[in-house]
């Protein structure tokens, strides 16, 4: 088989798995609904690790074809075409490995759920959704896998759809998201309109020419196009990777079912935005204003999300905390023009989250879907399998030296200090303080979960146990590369030139190119990180969690009731909740409301339509009354006018 | 095979099938159904030969039949479809066949019921074949009479006050559009629709002529503010009368402005297009938000209707703006084909959620979403079409209800960022009270005994639901057909649009 059939038939497995355990769940059981899918994501991840081996190793060119096409319209050829580069191959064999692993874990995780082959159907489903995003070689095909995986991404977080909170949460999920895509579809327009095609590298190689252009959209001030083009597409990027404003969504898609917490709502969906400002670095690489924003934005989400995530309770939500912040850390990334470093920290975070929330799901099972961690504490004697890769992948999170995530991390902080763009100051301070944030959170985290005293129940305690292979083997198998794959990856990704052919960044902007000459081998930088400040600055959180969270509880509460007013801005999440709830649809509906019944109903219905039908019915009332069928009326009538006719002759001579 | 008069055998055989039924009436009711399903299939089946047969190619109108019908005014019964007029042939057979399934359990006087249906689909596909004017006035005005007995025979409760309504609004409008064919016949001398696109006119009086075509067509559509009479059409409708109203006779209005109003009077639309590019922004908004606080299902669709339509009337209109602006044409056919596109699309999608409606009222007859709850427990198979149309409805990509609105809002911009923007709103609305519903009606815990106790689909409910969903998806997935069918006739149109009639 040619090279081109295994890339189609990469994301066509899942789907027609899903079709399979969708369509025939009752037919093929539970056991054939999780093996067919299962063997479908198996076959999907072997296809792109083939894939990534002929581009990474054997140095297969950039291919870039048309599979077929969607519709030629007005000089525009839509098609569904793939793009396979070093970009797009790293991608999916992150999707499709984690993937591989949240399908196998769901077999424990949803074994007594009565909709165990929805499930795997759904989850199939968006392994196809995410690869043909990652695939895509247009723009039209990015925004269909956008919204497919948004679709799932509904479709799952309401997946116990009996459970109000949930399906509030997917309506909140997909209307957010949509106001993101607002900007993405108006970017692609504009796209369109500037480029005149929607296919990547047509627009690519037309950008230079439209650099220049400015327009006006609002009285005098004149805007750079590309800026435009770049925030609004950037605008669809803050609502699929959840960055503040629009990051309300993701804590609350916690709702659904563990596995897709961790494959959709940290491995993979979240990380589209990222994906696709890197995919179109072309085009920010032309606006620094945009890439400023950019920065800002991430620098935000990176600092203050993370800090709401030490005040949660629900183990589900701090892990989710903790993932807004790390996007917020690769939106930084790509707002100083390191993509290469953003998509670095994108695959190990997708190994080492997706490792910390399923351990999470583990925790979960064992102590029959409870996840408030004050009913925890004491777990690791229990399932020690679970806490110890609970602890690798925090050791990750947090940055400890040699871990996964301590050289995409790093490596972002320094990017930052390199970079002189507008915003990268404030960025510094965000990105350091949030390592503080992150130890804090994640060590409580740990201490509340695994040790100290257990909190539950004598019940609930004697049914715990460790989870079954499963479930843990999927954890032992992404706690590998979440220690080990930054070590392995930092020197090809970042310095190497392996994601060269996929992202362009200008000299002036190439902040990795100035760390390489101070990078000598993942060795001596992973030594060189133990004297560095962020790592103190990590072991400061990490000190301060082990004080108060294993030796002394108490101080946490005295914080709480001395600082209360902070706590309750943490809390209440800076009220953003409440000000999309009663503001944006609250404002919304009882607009809708208010046009409704009196603008639609009363206005325009009643008065004009009905009001004007009513004045014909009443005129002919009255001229009814003259039609009363007698003769001797008739006459009469004809006789006055007669008369009055004479009359007016008489009188007007 | 094609030398056969096809046309009005759509036209024709439908009506032939309504005779029949009629004839067998109470007599063989156990026919009935059988011989008006026979029927349908077969117009079907026919207007699928034409497809087959129709040049994709060339922008001529096709399957051309030309008799003289009223020689003292020169007007003549002249049939022929261009890549204009053939989707929504298509669109009605298809629907033609759908709702002679749906309505199979009427059984108030179901021979006349589905008599009113196939007369109407004649008629209707005879308003979309008309090359003459007159000819196309008289299946325009013909086709209120079925829809009239359908609502008033087999309505709800407040069906008198919806039908008079309903028909006074679209006689209305009509009246003007006739005034405007005579007028044009005194100068012309011909009632050819094609020898009027080539009618020199002043600019007054193609303002005069356009006015009077866009109060017809609008009412149609329906634009705002002339549209309050669809809601209540729809809630008073039976199932089958919604879905028709909805998926074809909006659509004779868009079909209207774009065979009328633009090739025959382009500089009056090149002048007023402001006017239908903002009733069009506020229908997409305005609608949309007055969607929202619907709390009766057939309403809510009913006015995603008119909002979804707004793109139909803004991507027709968006030529001149976009001439304007950038000086060129280049995505003014991007956003008619998208007009079009979304006209046969909107089609399916209407007429998939007025019959999930219609599966929901046999069962439970409540139109109120408040009645439901948890509906997704007890009926899954219909749960997940539901959502299907839903969704599509939203503008998922992947569905027919994308293409449409995602051509036009690329088009828009090309004319006005800020038309993309507003009309790009639809992305929020449209999938708040879309979805909203959804959650409202399927989710959630089971809402009452009533839900508690019903049944999933059966067979007949399952082919409706099958036939839309292939469509809905097929169109989103591979849309190529649809708008290579319509591209040499729009291209022919711009053409012609954008070269003054004034002489």
């Amino acid at each position: 088989m040619s090279i081109k059939a295994l890339i189609l038939l990469s994301p066509i497995l899942p789907l027609l798995g899903s079709a399979i355990a969708g369509l025939f769940g009752r037919q093929v059981g539970r056991a054939g609904a999780h093996w067919v899918t299962i063997l479908a994501v198996m076959g999907s991840f072997a296809l792109s690790s083939y894939v990534a081996w002929q581009v990474f190793l054997n140095d297969l060119p950039t291919l870039n074809y048309t599979v077929y096409t969607w519709a030629v319209v007005d000089n525009f050829n839509l098609e569904v075409g793939f793009l396979i580069d070093s970009l797009t191959a790293l991608m999916m064999v992150v999707v499709t490995f984690v993937s591989l692993m949240v399908h196998i874990y769901t077999i424990g995780y949803m074994h007594d759920d009565p909709g165990y082959q929805r499930f795997f159907a759904y989850i199939n489903l968006f392994t196809f959704a995410m690869l043909m995003l990652v695939m895509a070689n247009n723009f039209l095909q990015l925004f269909f896998g956008w919204e497919a995986v948004g679709l799932v991404s509904y479709l799952l977080i309401g997946f116990w759809f009996k459970k109000e909170s949930a399906v509030k949460a997917n309506l909140k999920a997909f209307l957010v998201n949509r106001g993101g895509d607002f900007g993405l579809v108006l970017g692609v327009a504009a796209v369109a309109y500037y480029m005149g095609s929607l296919d990547y590298f047509e627009v690519f190689a037309r950008a230079p020419e439209v650099s220049d252009l400015s327009v006006n959209l609002m009285g005098d001030a004149s805007w750079s196009v590309m800026t435009v083009i770049c925030i609004c597409l950037f605008i669809g990027a803050m609502g699929k990777s959840a960055q503040a404003p629009l990051h309300v969504w993701l804590p609350d898609s916690m709702e659904g079912p563990t596995p897709i917490s961790a494959l959709i709502h940290a491995a993979t969906m979240v990380t589209a935005g990222i994906f696709m400002v890197a995919r179109l670095s072309p085009l920010f690489e032309q606006s620094p204003t945009a890439l400023s924003f950019i920065l800002i934005v991430g620098s935000v989400t990176a600092l203050f999300l993370g800090l709401i995530g030490i005040v949660q309770n629900d183990i589900k939500r701090v892990v989710a905390y903790s993932t807004l912040s790390q996007l917020g850390y690769m939106t930084v990334a790509l707002g100083v023009s390191a993509y290469s470093v953003a998509i670095f920290h994108l695959m190990t975070h997708a190994f080492f989250k997706a490792l910390l929330f399923l351990g999470a799901g583990s925790v979960i099972i064992a102590l029959h879907h409870k996840q408030d961690m004050r009913e925890m504490g004491g777990l690791g004697r229990y399932m020690p399998i679970t806490a110890v890769t609970a602890w690798l992948g925090s050791l990750a999170l947090i940055g400890f030296p040699f871990f996964s995530g301590f050289y995409s991390k790093d490596m972002i902080i320094e990017a930052v200090k390199a970079s002189d763009r507008a915003g990268a100051g404030f960025a510094t301070v965000a990105v350091m303080a949030g390592v503080v944030v992150t130890s804090l959170y994640t060590f409580r985290m740990l201490y509340l979960t695994f040790h100290g005293q257990t909190r539950m129940d004598e019940h609930t305690r004697s049914h715990a146990h460790e989870s079954p292979w499963v479930v843990t083997v999927p954890l032992i198998l992404l706690a590998i590369p979440s220690v080990a794959i930054g070590y392995f990856t930092i020197e090809p990704l970042l310095f190497g030139g392996v994601l060269a052919d996929a992202i362009t960044v200008s000299p002036a902007n190439d902040v990795v190119a100035k760390l390489a000459y101070k990078f000598h081998g993942p060795f001596e930088f992973g030594l060189h990180g133990f004297v560095t400040p962020v790592f103190w600055l990590a072991m400061l959180g990490v000190a301060t969690a082990t004080y108060v969270y294993l030796f002394s509880i108490n101080v946490a509460t005295t914080v709480k009731t001395r600082f209360h007013w902070a706590w309750q801005v943490l809390d209440q999440k800076y009220g953003f909740d409440s000000l999309y709830q009663k503001g944006i649809a609250g404002g919304s509906l009882a607009l809708a409301r208010v046009l409704s019944t009196w603008f639609d109903s009363r206005l325009i219905d009643q008065l004009v339509v009905n009001g004007s039908a009513n004045w014909v019915g009443r005129f002919s009332a009255l001229t009814r009354k003259l039609q009363t069928g007698y003769v001797f009326h008739y006459a009469f009538t004809m006789i006055i006018g007669l008369v009055a006719l004479l009359a007016s002759f008489v009188w007007l001579r | 095979m094609y030398d056969w008069p096809l046309l009005s055998l759509l036209i024709w055989l439908p009506i032939a099938t309504a005779v029949l039924v009629v004839a067998l009436g109470n007599s063989h009711e156990s026919l009935v159904r059988p011989v008006a399903l026979i029927g349908a299939l077969a117009t079907l089946l026919l207007s699928g030969l034409v497809y087959l047969g129709f040049d994709t190619a060339t922008a001529a109108y096709q399957f051309q039949e030309r008799v003289l019908w009223i020689e003292a005014f020169n007007i003549y019964y002249h049939l022929g479809v261009d890549g204009l007029a053939l989707p929504l042939v298509l669109l009605t057979t298809l629907i033609g066949v759908l709702v002679i399934i749906g309505g199979w359990t009427i059984e108030d006087r179901p021979h006349l019921y589905l008599a009113a249906f196939l007369v109407l689909e004649g008629l209707m596909v005879g308003v979309f074949a008309a090359m003459d004017a007159l000819l196309f006035y008289v299946f325009f005005e013909a086709m209120l009479v079925p829809m009239f007995l359908i609502i008033g025979i087999w309505g709800g409760p407040n069906r008198i006050y919806a039908t008079v309504k309903f028909f006074l609004f679209t006689f209305f409008g009509s009246v003007f559009m006739l005034i405007a064919l005579i007028w044009m016949y005194l100068q012309s001398g011909s009632f050819q629709i094609t020898d009027l696109h080539q009618l020199p006119i002043a600019l007054e009086a193609q303002i005069l002529i356009f006015l009077a075509f866009l109060i017809a067509f609008a009412v149609k559509i329906p634009m705002w503010p002339v549209h309050t009479w669809l809601p209540d059409a729809h809630v008073e409708a039976p199932t089958g009368g919604s879905v028709v109203l909805a998926a074809v006779m909006l659509k004779i209005g868009g079909y209207g402005l774009v065979r009328f109003s633009l090739p025959i009077t382009p500089d009056a639309a090149a002048t007023l297009d402001w006017l239908v590019i903002g009733l069009s922004l506020v229908a997409i908004t305005y609608i949309g938000f007055v969607a929202l606080a619907q709390s009766d299902m057939k309403k809510l669709i009913a006015y995603s209707s008119i909002s979804h339509m707004g793109f139909v009337t803004l991507g027709l209109f968006l030529t001149f703006a976009i001439a304007r602006n950038s000086g060129s044409l280049a995505g003014a056919g991007l956003g008619i084909s998208g007009a079009m596109v979304q006209m046969v699309s909107h089609g399916f999608i209407s007429a998939a959620m007025f019959s999930a409606v219609g599966v929901l009222y046999d069962r439970v007859h409540s139109r109120e979403i408040a009645s439901y709850g948890g509906v997704a427990n007890v009926m899954p198979w219909f749960a997940v079409f539901a959502v299907l149309f839903f969704m599509a409805n939203s503008g998922l990509p992947g569905t027919s209800g994308f293409v449409g609105e995602f051509m036009v809002i690329i088009a828009a911009f090309h004319a006005n960022f800020w038309f993309a923007f507003v009309a790009a709103t639809t992305l929020l609305l449209g999938a708040g009270y879309s979805l909203w519903l959804v959650k409202r009606v399927f989710y959630g815990e089971i809402g009452s005994h009533t839900v508690a106790g019903l049944k999933d689909l059966h067979t007949r409910e399952w082919v409706v639901m099958v036939t839309l969903a292939i469509f809905v998806i097929g169109v989103g997935v591979w849309p190529f057909p649809l708008v290579e069918m319509m591209e040499a006739s729009i291209a022919e149109l711009l053409s012609h649009i954008v070269e003054s009639k004034i002489k």
